[in-house]
């Protein structure tokens, strides 16, 4: 279970702290997929973050199968990052620039020294991981900016899956795509989810989008409580989602 | 930043001959993988009051089409056909020229919002700025941008104070929104208007957008947004491999698509099937001398592989590059 409880995060601005998340408790299950929608400027974008440990909540807490996490960002214990991967919703912006897209891919595993050791390992892994999210022919040897969206997208969550993590959190990893590569790459997280245990944490602003592929859905909104009371009140919240007693 | 002064005679003969129109329209890049082949032989054309989709995937050679309209390309490109504004040729225009052309006679909806403003200014001088450039005065700019802001659930007073960086995503892209939409421009290029925003705000959107049309100006909007492209109606344009593989009345696409990409392409709707086009589109520098998508295409038959399909009319008003359609 991934379970973020009661996390709150603020960001300074020109006029006084942004309330981005207000105490939101979420929790989704390895091998579910939970689906999170809201209004743009929600927050749901800063909770993904805060799930993926990229970002410290200013409040709450977050655990990852019955662990707590205490320390957030680089310095987070590397196998515990590794459990949780996130993809964004750009790209371009989610991949160094200098790397061609074969090597961006492999990327986490040479950062945490567990690349396997021989060249031809490493080119097989490579191979099985670009097959599975559909990137083929000389497309691996390019730079970011010799693909496409789409591909380089495709190349992302490859990247995230090469780690083999418990939980994948999606942030509108398909908001710039065409319907048919998203379908791909739903297609391609579902074949991983037949395989081992994968929980998907889906963020979209497209609400049918949501109904189609997620087993469950929760509005940002009814998972956020405000001054002590709930601050939307809305449709049924999914049980994995419901607001829990400590945010209440 | 000085007014412009405005002419409204010129204006108005202007306004009367806005008509956009783009014939055999090619471009290509050359890069160290060789051309790549971005549009081929693009004909449409945009009537004032109308409204025309560009649709197709990443890559297919939407902002492409958009760039070159404003002259917006670099370097190492090579570009043949023509488009003419109102009659005049702008392929060949001089830079002071188009000048006079880009932000005044065309506006531009930037993809990426966020790369498209100034990180180290206040986004109300910016927001401004756009409004005076159109010849407003300070008081009609603030009047003008807190309506289109308004409009789409932002304060002027409330982003004016505040850099790029602070904005949602969706906030960044009402932003440029608004700054394209300020002015009266007889053509406006809108390159996905809408990316980051949720439903409500893209319903909004798209009325806006309408409203511009119904108000005489040419829109010519890029997206890779079905359900956007079926809210806002008026023409379509499919593109696949840098070629218009189908063009028609943005309804009768949604009613019956008449090319096979159009038709796996709404297959692939999560309220539909949700089921993807196997394979990728052919690579723009390597595009086959033949149909680009019959190696996708689940009804190809023996003339796909052989050359390229025309246009062919499907219907009264709908074309469709697609021999299926050549013998009608």
């Amino acid at each position: 279970m991934l379970s973020a409880e009661g996390i709150t995060k603020r960001f300074g601005g020109p006029s006084g702290p942004i309330l981005a998340v207000q105490r939101v408790s979420l929790a989704f299950a390895s091998g579910a997929r939970l689906g999170l929608v809201g209004p743009s400027g929600s927050g749901k974008s800063t909770l993904a973050q805060i799930m993926a440990m990229l970002l410290a909540p200013d409040d709450g807490s977050l655990t990852i199968d019955g662990d707590r996490v205490d320390i957030w960002g680089v310095r987070c214990r590397r196998e515990l990052r590794h459990r949780v991967q996130l993809i964004f919703q750009a790209p371009r912006m989610a991949v160094d620039p200098r790397l061609r897209v074969g090597e961006a891919i492999l990327e986490p595993l040479a950062a945490s020294g567990t690349a396997p050791a021989t060249a031809d390992e490493r080119a097989a892994l490579l191979q099985t991981w670009a097959t599975r999210v559909g990137l083929t022919g000389d497309l691996l040897e390019r730079f970011p900016h010799e693909v496409s969206e789409g591909q380089l997208q495709r190349a992302c969550l490859a990247r995230a899956l090469v780690v083999r993590p418990r939980y994948l959190v999606c942030d509108e990893l398909s908001s710039m795509l065409d319907v048919s590569t998203q379908a791909a790459l739903l297609e391609a997280i579902a074949a991983v989810q037949d395989e081992q245990e994968l929980g998907v944490l889906l963020i979209t602003h497209d609400r049918v989008l949501a109904d189609a592929w997620c087993d469950e859905i929760a509005d940002i909104r009814e998972l956020s409580t405000h001054q002590g009371e709930e601050a939307v009140t809305g449709g049924p919240v999914p049980a994995t989602a419901r607001p829990t007693a400590s945010s209440a | 930043m000085r007014a412009r002064p405005r002419l409204p005679e010129a204006r108005a003969t202007l306004a009367m001959s806005a008509r956009l129109e783009v014939e055999e329209l090619s471009v290509g890049f050359r890069t160290r993988r060789g051309v790549v082949q971005a549009l081929t032989r693009a004909s449409v054309t945009v009537a004032p009051g109308e409204l025309l989709l560009v649709v197709g995937e990443s890559g297919s050679g939407k902002t492409v089409l958009a760039h070159t309209l404003l002259a917006l390309l670099p370097r190492n490109v090579d570009v043949s056909g023509s488009v003419r504004l109102g009659g005049q040729q702008l392929l060949d225009l001089p830079a002071a020229e188009l000048r006079r052309v880009r932000g005044r006679r065309m506006a531009l909806i930037p993809q990426s919002p966020a790369s498209s403003l100034n990180p180290v200014r206040k986004l109300g001088g910016q927001l401004l700025e756009a409004a005076r450039a159109r010849g407003l005065t300070e008081e009609q700019s603030r009047k003008r941008l807190h309506e289109l802001l308004g409009e789409l659930g932002l304060d002027l007073a409330f982003v004016s104070g505040r850099y790029v960086h602070q904005l949602s995503g969706g906030m960044q892209q009402r932003i440029v929104n608004a700054m394209a939409l300020v002015g009266d421009d007889d053509v406006r290029l809108a390159d996905e208007p809408t990316s980051g925003l949720d439903s409500d705000l893209v319903d909004a959107t798209a009325v806006q957008l309408r409203e511009i049309a119904a108000r005489g100006a040419s829109l010519l909007v890029i997206t890779h947004d079905l359900r956007l492209a079926e809210r806002l109606g008026g023409r379509l344009a499919l593109l696949y491999a840098s070629r218009i593989v189908e063009i028609g009345p943005t309804a009768a696409f949604f009613a019956a698509p008449a090319h096979p990409y159009g038709r796996e392409l709404l297959r692939a709707l999560p309220e539909r099937e949700g089921k993807s086009i196997p394979g990728m589109a052919p690579e723009l520098t390597a595009l086959p001398g033949h149909c680009a998508f019959a190696g996708r295409c689940p009804d190809r038959f023996d003339r796909c592989t052989e050359s390229v399909p025309d246009l062919y009319p499907v219907s009264d008003h709908v074309l469709a590059r697609c021999f299926a359609h050549a013998e009608r």
